[in-house]
């Protein structure tokens, strides 16, 4: 049994059937860790002697009956911009230097629940700004599948934990492509569930109205098994959604017969690289050999979703990021004066890509430029909202590209934002409309990097996603077994 | 570029973000503030007369609830994070002479 590469659902498998035990798992896990961060850099935080503690307690509530699901036992990262009660939580920042939150995410709290163990904190994108996972203020996380490309962004330690194996499983948030894009990237599976799913209560907020969390992981299965434990409604999360159909494991069906999948021609048009397009159009052929319907349309408005998004999201930035005033927990400078001090701290504590969002979101929303920019904004959201409402009036599930390339090297996005920000293009809306949406690896290119398929829902519909996903995903494993 | 961003304006709006840029920070600001704007102005193609502005995609309402303490007295344990505090204060500098 080649323990590292068993899925979370796999493992929790073997260690209620006594084939090894949970502490077993996180020694190996652990020691996997030392051996690749030196050439991955993952994670801030590894908690090395608090992991094995929870492990050994969560052993004994497996052994004493009371945890059962398909969780119990297996190790997790957490993106570090989720709040971990006595475990540094940085959102890869100085000015969270050192910052011990004393209260646990309320999704960090329910895998606890379902009896995961929690490794470590993993390595993100500035307060999750970024594609690429490279304006953290401690160090680049590079592609477990190629060290020299990034692993995307912000989810990327994350993702390429996931990917390298140093966790079983892993949870990014995702505000506007950040779990699909670099799930993409790293060849792994990644859920952004419809807005509201998942409890924000102990996620520090970037954009508000976009910010979800959800699950990195191995599978189709285990995607599915995490957004079960995970998914909520809290009443600490004014956002919170009450939904009932939380079951995801149910859909974990392998048939698409009848479903009606649109591929939107503006999703694969100029701009996307060659390989991506036939990688992703071959998968439309799968579920089409398995019974689903194809059919081509026009979403309309793609290419107004990023100018609207970053116009919000940078508006949202600004004003939650307001609290970082050097006053109740974090970086503090020394200055003379109130003023000074929070201007110093701040200036000294973000990195150059939050400033830039909090600069412009400070401008959209200053008085005389609040109705042409942020106002306007809001109306295009409506406007994309209603054309997903068209779309998914005629279709169960949209289906393209999760990004327009595969990884870019290291170092080579940083110095021309907007081209950065392009790169966002086909997960950007999704955030808008408040939809879920489901990255499935699909193929490599020439270089051997990743392709993932990303499956788009109607608000929720991740059910849909998860049978396309699952279906495909089997196929393509007995392709690959062929 | 179409957007020129004065010297006033990153002024005014280094203010109101509360930061403190460098020179050499101003300049590089001053033209990516000018790129943002170009391209946002992009949304202006579009005419949205009639569209409501859209906050959230659900008809979110406010959620209340009574006003009773649920969670104890965190007060000692918030303090913890405090970069000065005394009993059981933040420190803060001086905000007036």
């Amino acid at each position: 049994m080649e323990l590292l590469s068993l899925s979370a659902v796999e493992l929790s498998a073997a260690i209620r059937e006594k084939k090894i035990t949970a502490v077993e798992a996180m020694e190996a896990v652990l020691d996997r860790i030392e051996e690749c961060e030196p050439q991955y850099h993952c994670y801030v935080t590894v908690d090395r002697e608090g992991a094995l503690e929870r492990a050994g307690q969560v052993q004994k509530r497996i052994e004493a009956g009371e945890l059962t699901g398909p969780l119990a036992g297996v190790p997790v990262a957490v993106k570090d911009n989720m709040c971990t009660e006595g475990m540094l939580t940085t959102c890869a920042s100085r000015i969270l230097e050192n910052f011990i939150p004393f209260y646990t995410a309320e999704a960090v709290l329910n895998l606890e629940k379902a009896g995961a163990v929690l490794i470590g904190k993993t390595n993100m994108d500035e307060f999750a700004m970024g594609s690429t996972t490279e304006t953290s203020a401690y160090g680049v996380t590079k592609n477990p599948r190629n060290p020299e490309y990034v692993p995307g962004g912000s989810s990327g330690g994350s993702a390429a934990a996931v990917a390298a194996e140093e966790c079983f499983f892993a949870l990014g948030s995702d505000t506007g492509g950040s779990i699909r894009q670099p799930a993409s990237f790293c060849g792994v599976v990644g859920m952004k569930p419809t807005y509201g799913t998942v409890s924000r209560y102990g996620l520090v907020a970037y954009g508000s109205s976009l910010d979800q969390i959800g699950p990195l992981s191995k599978t189709v299965e285990d995607c599915a098994a995490v957004l079960e434990a995970i998914a909520s409604h809290d009443s600490k999360d004014s956002t919170s959604v009450e939904r009932s159909d939380t079951n995801f494991t149910e859909a974990l069906v392998r048939d698409v017969r009848g479903l009606r999948i649109g591929i939107p021609r503006d999703y694969f048009g100029e701009g996307l690289d060659p390989e991506v397009r036939s990688a992703v159009l071959e998968a439309a052929k799968v579920l089409e050999a398995q019974g689903a319907v194809l059919e081509e349309f026009d979403l309309s408005l793609v290419d107004y979703a990023i100018p609207a998004y970053y116009t919000i999201a940078a508006a949202e930035a600004s004003s939650n990021l307001e609290r970082f005033d050097g006053i109740k927990y974090g970086y503090r400078a020394d200055a003379q004066g109130l003023h000074q001090m929070y201007k110093k701290t701040r200036s000294q504590g973000f990195g150059p890509e939050v400033k830039r969002r909090i600069m412009l979101g400070s401008f959209v929303l200053s008085s005389g430029y609040y109705d042409a920019y942020y106002l306007k904004a809001l109306r295009v959201k409506g406007m994309i909202k209603k054309a997903f409402d068209d779309a998914f009036s005629k279709y169960d599930c949209i289906l393209g590209p999760a990004a327009p390339s595969t990884a870019p090297k290291l170092g080579e996005s940083l110095s021309d934002p907007i081209k950065m920000y392009l790169g966002d293009i086909y997960t950007i809306s999704v955030n808008l409309a408040g939809l879920p949406g489901l990255c499935v690896p699909c193929g490599t290119d020439h270089k051997g990097l990743p392709i993932g398929l990303q499956l788009i829902g109607d608000c929720f519909q991740e059910k849909k996603l998860i049978r396309i996903g699952y279906t495909y995903e089997q196929c393509r494993k007995d392709l690959q077994g062929a | 570029m179409a957007n020129i961003i004065t010297d006033e304006t990153i002024e005014y709006v280094g203010i109101l973000a509360k930061l403190e840029l460098s020179d050499q920070e101003k300049e590089q600001a001053k033209i990516d503030m000018g790129r943002m704007l170009d391209y946002i102005d992009k949304l202006n193609e579009l005419d949205t007369s009639g569209v409501e502005p859209m906050s959230h995609v659900f008809p979110v309402q406010n959620v209340f609830r009574e006003d009773v303490v649920t969670n104890g007295d965190g007060s000692a344990d918030t303090l913890k994070n405090a970069p000065e505090e005394k009993d059981r204060m933040f420190v803060v500098p001086k905000t007036f002479e």
